[in-house]
């Protein structure tokens, strides 16, 4: 095989500062609320192989056989090389809405194949709806915390974002009433509510059955969109499943998404939605003119993969591997946080969200943390108001029981430092915290009022 | 000419010096140099010597690549480099050592230079000492808002204001997550000017106008978008004159050469200092490229009379 000729240029000349600032002045508005943070540049060490990174959401790609991908590849190859390099249709193939077809169904979901649009990975898929839906200083609501890759999308489209706590049954539908009522007062309507109603990421928290009821209703009774987005529903660890939003309301109101990210794998990209008829309209023109249609190489790989009748047993792994990870990270947690310290106890997913005594700053803590070579997401990626300074990500799916024993021991480390100097600056006599077995402290959240 | 690109390491800024080096590198290939990129790891010494380079260009910023570190081990391997020499580095790094310096260097720094009272403390003090029990004193000479930040770093990292004596504790638990000592400083206000210096020349005066949010958001200095820099800044000519004397005043006390910036604040008695950074940020929005460019200096030249400075430096 001929090799690839070097290039002769490896980057173009960069621009000087003025031409820099000529092109600031062609930027759409809307790149004003674009933004790269310092946080995000902190990042940047994370990827140095000595750094435990609980930081990231990644699956376990490694869990996956490569003879069952290379033998699925091969069969593309022989079979159908010509349609796998071909474009597709916007909408995806009906072969991969079959395939979805049963990944909903797993969770008790029915939908019309011709309400779902095959996308570019779960995050195309929000991307879409509010492309769809969000016209400049519009109301969306949201999780306080919420998915943090979700904030930059809804900013990208100058949404008006209001959050609404969380406590352990997930998103507190009552205040979410108040707040309409309230918006209903100032005479806005909210354009949709979006949520992740198990196994939140970030908070790992799993909306009640009660909650999921009253949402609906409530969604019904106003005439108001709800955006669910449930990457995590099958990665169930504990408890009782829960019949989805769409499920309970049978997709008038509520547009679900989904993705094979994290039952298969997030490097295919794919991912997808399901609206109603005249809103999936709209979503299939914005996906044209995005990207024309979702690849179908690794289309044709998922189908393939569903006719080895062996993507459930492939979850199943999946879930006893990540039911060990957590088990193993809420005891690492238990050993070596401060007493003051409350995190959840997630039934499924791949999140842990801690959150430590007011006078830790998460975002400080990370710098401090890095030292020890160890990564998580200070909670403020989590709020689009600079709340959250608190609180702290962390996951558990993407590596190993001992990478998660010993990262969490680094990070309590560091925290354990922070609490003996605070009590050393205000005078406070801080005992060292005792080993006691009883009742673990699982308070995710602190209670409305308390501050 | 082959020259080593040092980038990266383990420092906070880490991300900033990734794109400093990928800047300068391009710059030294359309120069005609042969470049030799290194993200600084355990295996710099080790690659130093295999490789040879007759100068090493740091383009690092932070704890390890801009305290003098590095500095020290390439004044062993007695390969020139960029930028100050490892004891200045080490001084511009410590804000701490950088204020002794410029008290010590007093009679010859000019009469217009001021810095804004201050206070050092490292951890051992509160934890071992009961230093908390001077926090009452301390505020009453420095009034509020005061600032809190880490002896060492850079972009502003860890650097907080207490407004009451109740916002002090956590402020000081945030800075000293950057590093074991911490200043508390009075807060001066007044314009923000940026002098970047190029062998023994000022280049024109950079000043940073923040369009939104409020004065203590430090994360508006690092988003495109709401701060805006005016090169050269607007001044009156005993203004800058003023200005670029303590800025040179300075770079001389604290021993640098080949370049640095230093920072101001330009307040209604004069420029007080706030701190002198040994490896100024090279990136597109980076402050002393934009001064160098104000100057007449495209990114290249600059790129080149660096090197020159680092290889002549008695010819500076």
């Amino acid at each position: 095989m001929a090799e690839v000729p070097e290039p002769t240029h490896r980057r173009r000349s960069h621009a000087g500062t003025r031409d820099l600032e000529r092109y600031a002045g062609l930027f759409a508005e809307r790149t004003g609320v674009m933004r790269s943070s310092a946080m995000r540049d902190l990042m940047a060490i994370t990827a140095r192989p000595e750094v435990i990174s609980l930081a990231g959401g990644l699956p376990d790609t490694s869990t996956f056989p490569p003879q069952s991908f290379a033998a699925q590849m091969t069969r593309i190859a022989q079979k159908s090389a010509a349609k796998a390099l071909q474009y597709g249709p916007t909408e995806g193939f009906e072969e991969t809405k079959d395939c979805i077809l049963e990944v909903m169904g797993a969770e008790g979901m029915l939908p019309d194949p011709d309400d779902i649009i095959v996308t570019t990975g779960g995050q195309q898929a929000i991307d879409l709806v509010c492309k769809t839906l969000i016209d400049p200083g519009d109301v969306v609501i949201c999780e306080a915390p919420t998915y943090p890759g979700a904030i930059p999308t809804l900013c990208s489209y100058q949404a008006d974002v209001v959050q609404v706590e969380c406590d352990e049954d997930g998103m507190q539908v009552e205040v979410l009433e108040q707040l309409l009522d309230d918006l209903r007062a100032e005479g806005r309507r909210p354009k949709f509510i979006y949520s992740v109603p198990s196994f939140q990421n970030p908070a790992g928290v799993t909306m009640s059955l009660q909650r999921r009821h009253r949402l609906v209703e409530l969604a019904r009774a106003q005439e108001l969109l709800v955006v669910e987005d449930n990457p995590y529903g099958l990665l169930r660890y504990g408890g009782e499943p829960m019949p989805p939003l769409y499920q309970l309301d049978g997709g008038d109101f509520v547009i679900y998404l989904g993705t094979f990210s994290k039952i298969l794998s997030p490097g295919i990209r794919l991912g997808w939605a399901v609206a109603p008829p005249p809103v999936m309209e709209k979503i299939v023109l914005g996906k044209q003119a995005a990207d024309l249609c979702t690849s179908t190489l690794t289309q044709y790989f998922v189908r393939e993969y569903f006719a080895e009748r062996r993507w459930q047993r492939y979850v199943d792994d999946l879930v006893e591997i990540y039911r060990r990870r957590r088990d193993t990270m809420v005891e690492a947690l238990r050993d070596n946080f401060p007493a003051e310290a409350t995190w959840t106890e997630p039934d499924g997913g791949l999140f842990i969200w801690a959150t430590l005594p007011d006078y830790i700053d998460t975002s400080d803590l990370l710098a401090k943390a890095l030292r020890a070579d160890v990564a998580f997401v200070p909670g403020q990626a989590a709020y689009v108001d600079g709340r959250g300074s608190h609180s702290m990500r962390l996951n558990f799916s993407g590596v190993d029981e001992d990478e998660i024993r010993e990262g969490v021991r680094r990070i309590g480390k560091v925290i354990a430092e922070q609490v003996d100097l605070y009590g050393a600056l205000t005078g406070e006599q801080r005992l060292p915290e005792p080993k006691e077995e009883s009742a673990p402290n699982v308070l995710p959240f602190r209670k409305t009022g308390e501050a | 000419m082959k020259v080593a690109v040092l980038k990266g390491g383990r420092s906070l800024e880490r991300g900033v010096s990734l794109r400093s080096g990928a800047r300068v590198e391009d710059a030294l290939e359309r120069l005609g140099h042969e470049v030799l990129p290194i993200d600084v790891g355990p295996d710099l010494v080790k690659r130093l010597v295999a490789e040879k380079p007759e100068v090493a260009f740091v383009a690092m910023h932070g704890v390890g690549g801009e305290d003098g570190t590095v500095q020290e081990l390439l004044e062993i391997l007695g390969i020139p480099f960029t930028g100050p020499g490892a004891a200045a580095c080490a001084r511009c790094m410590d804000k701490v050592q950088a204020k002794d310096a410029i008290e010590l260097a007093g009679r010859e720094t000019p009469e217009g230079l001021k810095t804004p009272d201050w206070f050092a403390f490292n951890q051992a003090a509160f934890r071992e000492f009961g230093a908390a029990d001077a926090l009452g004193r301390l505020e009453e000479t420095l009034g509020f808002p005061l600032v809190v930040k880490p002896s060492r770093g850079g972009s502003s990292l860890g650097v907080k204001f207490a407004r009451s004596a109740g916002e002090v504790p956590q402020a000081l638990v945030s800075a000293f997550s950057y590093d074991d000592r911490v200043l508390l400083e009075r807060f001066v206000d007044g314009r923000e000017l940026a002098v970047s210096i190029l062998g023994d020349e000022p280049l024109p005066v950079v000043e940073a106008i923040l369009l939104e949010g409020d004065r203590y958001d430090f994360e508006a200095r690092y988003e495109i978008g709401r701060t805006r820099f005016v090169c050269p800044a607007e001044l009156s000519p005993e203004e800058e004159r003023a200005v670029t004397e303590a800025a040179v005043g300075t770079y001389r006390a604290l021993g640098c050469t080949g370049f640095a910036r230093i920072d101001l604040i330009l307040g209604d008695e004069g420029p007080w200092l706030l701190e002198a950074n040994a490896i100024p940020g090279l990136t597109d929005t980076s402050l002393l490229p934009q001064a160098a460019e104000a100057a007449g200096l495209s990114f290249e030249q600059l790129v080149e009379r660096i090197l020159d400075l680092a290889l002549k430096p008695a010819a500076a």
